[in-house]
């Protein structure tokens, strides 16, 4: 199989507005070329999967200084939730939530965005990526 | 000026990256094989991002031309 036809997988686990836009603008730029994205929503990133919960106000990380924090939030960029929605038209992408966070968390499938479209287990997250790159944000 | 006949014009600018590239894809779907789409960026990330989809998708890109601020791309829906 070649590079650009491998699937890419991201594990978000940082619950960040900045981090979780960063992670839809690489699944958009993978789906639109036609490669299978699976996100795998761990610990913070998944809270901001919750029903009702995804245009909220998820903060910045902490990398993002006093001067750099009004840049970020003041680009006109979509949303990234509007990001992978558009993903998802475009491409083949998967996007799970990890078993033991949802455990964690005690949050159930009917807790989350209809964008979540299901729990699984790493072992099912990893054999999903197969070959393809696993990238953590 | 182009001479090529454009059927439909995205205007894309302002729109951040990956947002002009992102409507192209959606005309492109919409649309009849040999239609030419163009698409106006000011984004600089649509330099790369359309010649390398287009490539991909199997499309063709009929021009590139600078202007003012901003940049035309003209393609080709080709299947």
């Amino acid at each position: 199989m070649e590079e650009q036809d491998k699937p890419l997988s991201l594990v978000l686990f940082s619950g960040t507005d900045d981090k979780l836009n960063a992670a839809a603008v690489l699944t958009v730029g993978a789906a639109a070329m036609g490669r299978p994205v699976n996100l795998f929503l761990q610990y913070y990133a998944l809270d901001a999967f919750r029903t009702g919960n995804l245009c909220a106000d998820h903060a910045l990380s902490p990398e993002a200084t006093d001067a750099q924090a009004p840049v970020v939030r003041a680009h006109p960029g979509l949303h990234w939730s509007e990001l992978l929605k558009q993903a998802k038209d475009v491409g083949e992408v998967n996007i799970q939530a990890c078993a033991l966070s949802m455990d964690m968390f005690h949050l159930k499938h009917a807790d989350l965005d209809p964008l979540v479209d299901g729990v699984e287990g790493v072992a099912a997250f990893m054999a999903s990526a197969s070959e393809g790159q696993v990238v953590f944000i | 000026m182009s001479t090529v006949a454009i059927d439909k014009t995205i205007d894309a600018r302002g729109m951040a990256c990956p947002g002009p590239l992102m409507n192209l894809i959606g005309a492109i779907r919409q649309g009849q094989v040999g239609q030419t789409f163009e698409v106006l960026s000011s984004d600089e990330g649509s330099k790369t991002d359309i010649p390398a989809w287009v490539a991909k998708a199997k499309h063709e890109l009929v021009e590139v031309r600078a202007d003012e601020g901003f940049s035309h791309f003209i393609v080709r829906k080709a299947r």
